[in-house]
């Protein structure tokens, strides 16, 4: 592991704001698990537990945290400094971080997911639901960890984007979901494993064309500002 | 586990010699000017950046590390520019102001994070050799976050020189110091200066600046108003007559008894007290007691008028 990859993941496990990772994915097994227990029909709970809780809270959520947490956090209590002192190209900061984000946000996610895909079809559903959200975990960190270099409050836009554009307008105005990680990420779970408990609104190609092109370009961004990062003096 | 000894550690003739070059440095945000117009050129040795807060002693040194672009003019270390030129930290160290530490990392590794992102071919005992450097043998073991801010200080300049940088920049290096480890931090930059390697620290306190380093810049509201040795300087400073505000039980007794030292220059009779004006400042302040004494008037308050830093430097603006 790289020396910046292992100065994140220990920031990110040292840190308490780790502890919210944990009731998502257990609220979110919790429910599915009660679902299968009460015998209630997988097309009536899976859409909301699946795609309502799990798609569109728990792995936006997830990844704003931790994405915000790789850097934002570094950067608000200034130990992004003792990483810039150093004669690193920016790439090789971004790139660690954006992994150890990507990857503990993916494993963070798949595994509830995975089983609530289970508990609501099969193995299949479980395992396309997995990696879909990996793809999306990806993606959405990319974009967490730009925002904590283009603006002071990363979390909070990265709520606005998860809650108004994807929650809310994603449902009101069909345009917005060509935008939306989230419909990127069902679209892909679908093509997977086809079952009628999806519901797509974007085709495969736009899917995949999108959630790469946002994972290469956030993350060009990323390392274009951290390439200029400036820290305001105090006193100034 | 073996330490290298420090002298050895330091005192290790440097290959080159690095300059850090400001030329016709200026900063703004938006209508505020924070750095106006400032050029210098430091070389090896210990030079201390003076100024009252806010005179834009750490939005210099933050330009100068390569954290913020200047809105005009240029600042090189050997002739490439510092920002957005992470090479730059090859030769240049920094120990910022903000108290930002890794607190879930012991000193010992947070040291070998900095050699290993420096790549250097023995981290740990580049890492080692630089605790024992600033003394921390014996706490290198524990989390940093349960260290004093004395000690949390040190570990931020042995991870600053892990590298043996040419250029070592320090805001405010001895801020919550207690006054052994001040002694330490300053004996240390010292003998790095001495060793030839450039280092600058900045300080609002005139004593600290004194005791550690007889070149100077001085920094105010943005400028740089002196610049050069420093005992020159504090001449012009305390040519100066202190301005002291005296209340007491008996005002003019006092100030017909004042009128006598040889240290007064002046006595104010007004409504509110004395205003008194002494050529030295450690002859009146110790004369006054006595003088309150023999007369058996007691002193109500003591107050300098002008010892502020700002004060002295808007002398020296004004000189």
């Amino acid at each position: 592991m790289s020396t910046v990859s292992w100065i994140t993941v220990r920031g990110l496990f040292g840190r308490r704001r780790f502890l919210l990772l944990l009731p998502l994915p257990v609220v979110l097994v919790l429910l599915a698990v009660l679902s299968r227990a009460l015998g209630v029909d997988p097309g009536e709970w899976g859409p909301p537990v699946l795609i309502g809780l799990g798609l569109a809270v728990v792995l936006p959520v997830v990844a704003l945290i931790v994405g915000t947490g790789v850097l934002g956090a570094e950067i608000d209590d200034g130990t992004i400094v003792h990483i810039l002192t150093k004669p690193l190209p920016r790439w090789q900061i971004v790139l660690p971080k954006l992994a150890v984000a990507a990857g503990v946000t993916a494993v963070t996610v798949a595994v509830p997911i995975y089983v609530a895909g289970v508990l609501a079809d099969s193995v299949r559903l479980g395992l396309a639901l997995a990696a879909a959200s990996a793809v999306g975990a990806l993606a959405y960190s990319a974009l967490f960890v730009a925002l904590s270099l283009v603006t002071r409050r990363p979390v909070l836009l990265g709520l606005v984007y998860v809650l108004i554009w994807e929650g809310l307008l994603g449902n009101i105005v069909s345009g917005t979901q060509v935008l939306s990680v989230q419909q990127y990420v069902i679209t892909l779970a679908d093509r997977l494993a086809p079952t009628g408990l999806l519901e797509t609104s974007v085709s495969v190609p736009v899917a995949t064309v999108m959630a790469a092109l946002i994972s290469v370009g956030f993350t060009a961004l990323a390392i274009d500002r951290l390439r200029s990062f400036s820290v305001a003096g105090e006193t100034s | 586990m073996t330490t290298i000894s420090t002298n050895q550690a330091v005192g290790t003739p440097t290959a080159a010699v690095s300059t850090l070059d400001l030329a016709g440095v200026s900063r703004w945000y938006g209508n505020v000017v924070a750095v106006n117009d400032v050029s210098m050129s430091l070389g090896p040795g210990v030079t201390g950046l003076l100024g009252p807060n806010g005179a834009g002693k750490t939005t210099l040194l933050h330009m100068m590390a390569g954290f913020l672009a200047p809105s005009r003019g240029a600042v090189s270390l050997d002739g490439r520019p510092t920002w957005r030129n992470p090479e730059v930290y090859r030769r240049l160290g920094l120990v910022s102001e903000r108290e930002a530490v890794h607190t879930f990392l012991t000193a010992y590794e947070f040291v070998l994070a900095s050699a290993k992102l420096h790549r250097l071919p023995d981290p740990a005992a580049a890492a080692r050799e630089a605790i024992a450097l600033v003394e921390m043998e014996g706490a290198q073991n524990r989390r940093i976050g349960t260290y004093s801010k004395g000690m949390r200080q040190r570990a931020r300049v042995a991870a600053a020189l892990v590298h043996e940088p040419q250029v070592l920049l320090l805001d405010e290096p001895f801020n919550g110091m207690d006054p052994r480890q001040r002694l330490h931090m300053m004996e240390l930059l010292h003998r790095l200066g001495d060793a030839g390697r450039t280092i600058l620290f900045s300080s609002h306190i005139l004593e600290e600046v004194e005791q550690v380093s007889g070149t100077v810049q001085v920094m105010v509201a943005g400028r740089l108003a002196a610049s050069g040795d420093f005992r020159t300087i504090r001449r012009l400073m305390t040519n100066r007559p202190h301005v002291f505000a005296v209340h007491s039980t008996d005002d003019r007794a006092l100030a017909v008894a004042l009128m006598a030292e040889e240290s007064v220059t002046g006595v104010e009779l007004g409504r509110a007290g004395l205003t008194v004006r002494a050529g030295d400042y450690g002859a009146f302040t110790r004369v006054l007691p006595k003088i309150a004494l023999a007369e058996g008037i007691r002193v109500r308050q003591l107050v300098p008028e002008d010892e502020s830093l700002e004060s002295v430097f808007s002398y020296l603006v004004e000189a």
